[in-house]
């Protein structure tokens, strides 16, 4: 009993010079000499009574740790989280829940170890009767320093499991309990894909109709979002969410080539400047409540832990349900109630109504969709917001009347009399055919007959460009040499002529060449019928991140816009529709707050206006790091507004070009049922180097090419940049959704 | 037999290859080169990705084009007083020294001594059950071909056909392919060496492996 009691204090010292990695050297040093000193007078029986002696090292450890904990910084944190010492999602299943039963695989024998889902109970009583809750609970596992589970960094097919059984769960009409304890997602590109796996999984949890409750530990980015997407977010305190790793920030801010490592003191300082604590979370409206866990963060000998945890799972999950029940006032007083009762002694059914179901899940996206709106400099005048509400609203109620109600009946009208006339013709024709047949004579114009017996003209004329836009490049005198000249043989091209008449194509091999937005937004689109709005809207720098406001100042002197996303009305033969084009030009494309803001009021606009909604991709890098849970919020907020367009009945097609990479790729851009590459696309989760970094795995040239990314079924087809325009005008043409005006 | 004895010693007496870079076209070059003397690398990585270490800038129509060493090696000779001047497609524009390692040689002297039978199209290959309990049982240099004999037995899908050996007469030194693999059309199957020929081919590969000095 001593010498475990003992190992246990061993054990916790352990953990106190791993988080703390060196800092605190002096309190470390004098809880290893007492420990040191028992075991010594232990073994030399000098003792009078051990048992006291160990109690007294065992109140010397608490008050060390309380003292300690005060002085956590946000990278002790991210150490706490990792460490092996640290609750599993196992530790939770025994301990929270009364009874469960692992599915989809066991321990290293599954699709994913890093992702685990169990089948699970909670025994609640009112009076003497018992009731069994079932829930279904999902999230990634780390293990207590189990190698095959991969850290809780979840491949692909994990999270396909992981969207599998929460369609099992609607089915079931059971909540979800979903537990977040990943670094980040294992960034793949192997079908289904890391990027468009995540996608198809917010996708499929912003329409979810079940209540999904989430508790994050570790929150990393998109593997994080991509079991996050919830009623009600929990953090425990000692967790972090965050848009990047610290590390992954540090190599991004030092501007590190592969293989180099980033200074402990850098990766230190981008944790505290990305802002991913709890408290931070919690003050951001990012998370709904803050889990308190023990000093130094919970293990799994802290029981009252699981009991506070237990506690907090069952209270989100009844407010999540009484919140859409019906009877309003009762809501209130049962919310009220809920805060100071102990939910093992009250009972409330989980499973929710139709009309519930439906309430449950517009509340969600609600609830979404109006974050992070004060993270970005929102410059439109009120007047005009008021002008413009207006004018949608009577569009939105025009296009009802006009789609829904008119053209609805004006079909069935038309098509009856067509057929009848089509009938009434054919049995005409039938009847005079005796009378009426006449022997054929071919007629010819006479300027058909010259040209099919006499030789073809010069048409003359000067060389005309067929394009409206002209990009700046092409008015440099030099040569280019396109990157396939060894394999291919192609030729030199002249500047004015790549980047002019060939719309940057290499005319040998087809190669193409990045080209700015303004080609396509110039030449796709009808001449002078893009219209832009909420360019007023502008990116700002929300966490006060250093070098980033200069950074944007100089983006937008660069490329005079205020954001990387510019929105616009546009019209296609005469096809209009709503576009939201993300400019890789200003800061790589990257999505921050001003981003999502104006890509949903344009996925909302085509919803009012029943018009097709266009994203094209000219390019982006991914989230904006230094904007942090600013950033990582539009995943699922834009991913709610793309469903909510969708599930209108609306036609959401996106278009690659350049690079597109991570987060954008991997919510709101990836579940898209209509995605197309321009040749000159590379489209992935993460870059070369990053998944070299991160896996270890050296990927081959061409592994993010538009045509890799079509062979893996990850987008529907690869265009020719100069047939952009009829490619995607035969698309509307096809493809068009039901109620939505597209011809 | 002769042949490939003169064949190394004409490759011990200089055991290296001359690698002569030049202008792809026309051009105002530039040199980018090391000192001479220092050690330059090919195009390197599992695909070959990384360009090797630049040599010279070749400029034409504003256009400047990097013209990198094409193989691994000493760099002997940099023509600097080109610098700066135009000049015309194929002059020449440094001199590479590469030093042959030993699975060169052995590649190269086994080229000249074997006679490989290469695979008509993509599919398994198998030898035929007879040849194949030789093989198994006392090696592939036990099996004697000749032209026209059933060897192979060619596999895709479902399909399985014959496959017959043309070629010298000969026996089997070397087996390219392996049990239950996907051999591309054109790749070689067999190495196919005149009996009398084997033992002084064995003897020359061993004679590379325990004497040729790597110099790189």
């Amino acid at each position: 009993m001593i010498e475990k009691r003992a190992q246990h204090l061993t054990d916790r010292l352990r953990y106190i010079e791993d988080i703390f990695a060196g800092r605190h050297a002096e309190e470390i040093e004098s809880l290893d000499t007492s420990l040191s000193e028992f075991f010594q007078n232990l073994a030399d029986g000098t003792m009078d009574d051990p048992m006291a002696e160990l109690t007294r090292l065992e109140t010397l450890f608490a008050e060390a740790e309380r003292r300690l904990d005060a002085d956590l910084t946000p990278m002790d944190r991210v150490r706490i989280v990792r460490h092996p010492q640290r609750i599993c999602l196992r530790d939770i299943l025994e301990n929270v829940y009364d009874n469960f039963t692992e599915i989809g695989g066991q321990e290293e024998h599954s699709t994913d170890p890093g992702m685990i889902i169990a089948r699970a109970t909670i025994t609640r009583r009112r009076g003497k009767k018992k009731y069994n809750q079932l829930i279904m609970v999902i999230g990634q596992e780390k293990g207590h320093g189990e190698e095959f589970r991969n850290g809780g960094s979840v491949k692909p097919w994990g999270n396909a499991k992981a969207r599998h059984f929460m369609g099992v769960a609607e089915t079931e009409n059971i909540p979800i309990h979903t537990y977040v304890f990943t670094p980040g997602a294992f960034p793949i590109e192997d079908y289904p894909g890391a990027a468009q796996q995540i996608a198809r999984n917010l996708y499929e949890m912003a329409g979810l109709s079940v209540p999904v409750v989430t508790v994050f530990s570790e929150g990393g980015s998109g593997g994080a979002e991509a079991i996050a997407l919830s009623d009600k977010r929990l953090m425990l305190s000692h967790g972090y969410y965050s848009v990047i790793s610290p590390e992954g920030a540090a190599a991004i801010e030092g501007r590190l080539k592969p293989g180099q490592r980033a200074t402990p003191e850098l990766v230190a300082s981008c944790a505290e400047k990305l802002h991913m604590t709890a408290e931070d979370n919690l003050n951001f409206g990012y998370v709904d409540r803050i889990v308190p866990e023990p000093y130094l963060g919970a293990r799994p000998f802290h029981y009252d832990f699981f009991r506070t945890l237990r506690q907090e799972i069952i209270r989100a999950t009844d407010e999540t349900i009484v919140s859409v029940r019906r009877f309003g006032f009762m809501r209130k007083i049962a919310l009220r109630r809920l805060a100071r009762e102990n939910m093992d002694e009250m009972y409330l059914r989980w499973s929710l109504s139709d009309s519930g179901r439906e309430k449950l899940v517009a509340k969600r996206q609600k609830k979404f969709l109006k974050l992070s709106r004060g993270a970005c400099n929102d410059k439109r005048p009120a007047l005009n917001r008021l002008r413009r509400f207006c004018a949608e609203t009577w569009q939105s109620l025009s296009a009802q009347i006009k789609y829904t109600l008119y053209t609805r009946h004006q079909q069935q009208l038309s098509n009856f009399f067509e057929e009848t006339a089509s009938f009434l013709t054919f049995l005409k024709n039938r009847m005079l055919y005796p009378l009426t047949r006449k022997p054929v004579k071919p007629r010819m114009k006479p300027e058909a007959v010259r040209a099919l017996t006499t030789l073809s003209e010069w048409d003359g004329g000067e060389r005309k460009s067929r394009w409206v836009y002209v990009s700046p490049r092409a008015r440099e005198d030099r040569a280019i040499s396109c990157p396939n000249a060894a394999t291919h043989g192609c030729l030199d091209l002249w500047a004015p002529d790549l980047y002019g008449e060939f719309a940057g194509v290499c005319t040998s091999c087809g190669h193409h060449f990045p080209m700015e937005y303004q080609w396509f937004m110039n030449n796709v689109f009808d001449l002078g019928s893009v219209h832009e709005f909420n360019a007023e809207v502008e990116a700002i720098n929300p966490l006060n991140f250093p070098g980033l406001s200069e950074a944007l100042e100089k983006a937008r002197a660069q490329t005079g816009l205020a954001s990387s996303c510019v929105t616009f009305e546009a019209s296609l033969e005469e096809t209009k529709l709503i576009v939201a084009m993300l400019v890789g030009s200003f800061r790589g494309g990257t999505v921050g707050a001003a981003e999502g803001l104006k890509f949903v009021e344009a996925a909302e606009l085509a919803e009012k206006k029943s018009y097709p909604f266009l994203a094209y991709v000219h390019g982006t890098a991914g989230i904006r790091i230094q904007e942090g849970t600013h950033g990582v919020i539009q995943m699922p907020r834009c991913t709610v507004a793309v469903r909510r367009y969708i599930e209108a009945g609306g036609l959401y097609v996106v278009i690659y070009d350049t690079n597109s990479y991570a987060g954008p790729v991997a919510s709101f851009l990836g579940s898209s049922p209509y995605q197309y590459a321009i040749r000159s696309s590379n489209i992935g989760f993460a870059g070369p180097s990053v998944i070299r970094e991160t896996t270890g795995i050296a990927v081959p040239p061409f592994y993010h090419s538009a045509y890799k990314a079509l062979a893996r079924g990850h987008i529907q087809g690869v265009w020719d940049r100069r047939e952009a325009r009829s490619n995607l005008h035969q698309l509307l043409m096809t493809a068009g959704g039901r109620n939505i005006y597209y011809r | 037999m002769q042949e490939i004895s003169q064949l190394l010693d004409a490759m011990k007496a200089s055991p290296y290859e001359e690698v002569i870079v030049r202008a792809p076209h026309t051009g105002q070059v530039h040199f980018t080169a090391p000192a001479v003397g220092s050690k330059v690398s090919g195009a390197s990585g599992e695909w070959k990705e990384l360009p090797g270490t630049p040599i010279a800038t070749l400029i034409r129509e504003n256009n400047p084009k990097i013209i990198a060493a094409p193989q691994t090696g000493e760099l002997r000779h940099v023509h600097i007083e080109l610098d700066g001047k135009f000049v015309e497609a194929g002059t020449v524009l440094a001199e590479i020294r590469h030093f042959l390692s030993r699975e060169e040689v052995i590649s190269r002297l086994l080229r000249h001594a074997l006679s490989l039978f290469n695979a008509p199209e993509r599919a398994k290959y198998f030898f035929t059950p007879i040849v194949d309990a030789k093989v198994k049982s006392s090696g592939c240099r036990s099996v004697t071909v000749q032209h026209g004999m059933e060897l192979f037995i060619m596999s895709r899908m479902k399909r399985e056909m014959p496959v017959y050996y043309t070629g010298p007469t000969g026996i089997i030194y070397s087996v390219y392919f392996s049990h239950n693999e996907n051999v591309d059309a054109g790749s070689p199957l067999i190495g196919v060496c005149p009996a009398d020929q084997v033992a002084g081919v064995e003897d020359m590969v061993l004679r590379v492996q325990t004497e040729w000095k790597e110099r790189e």
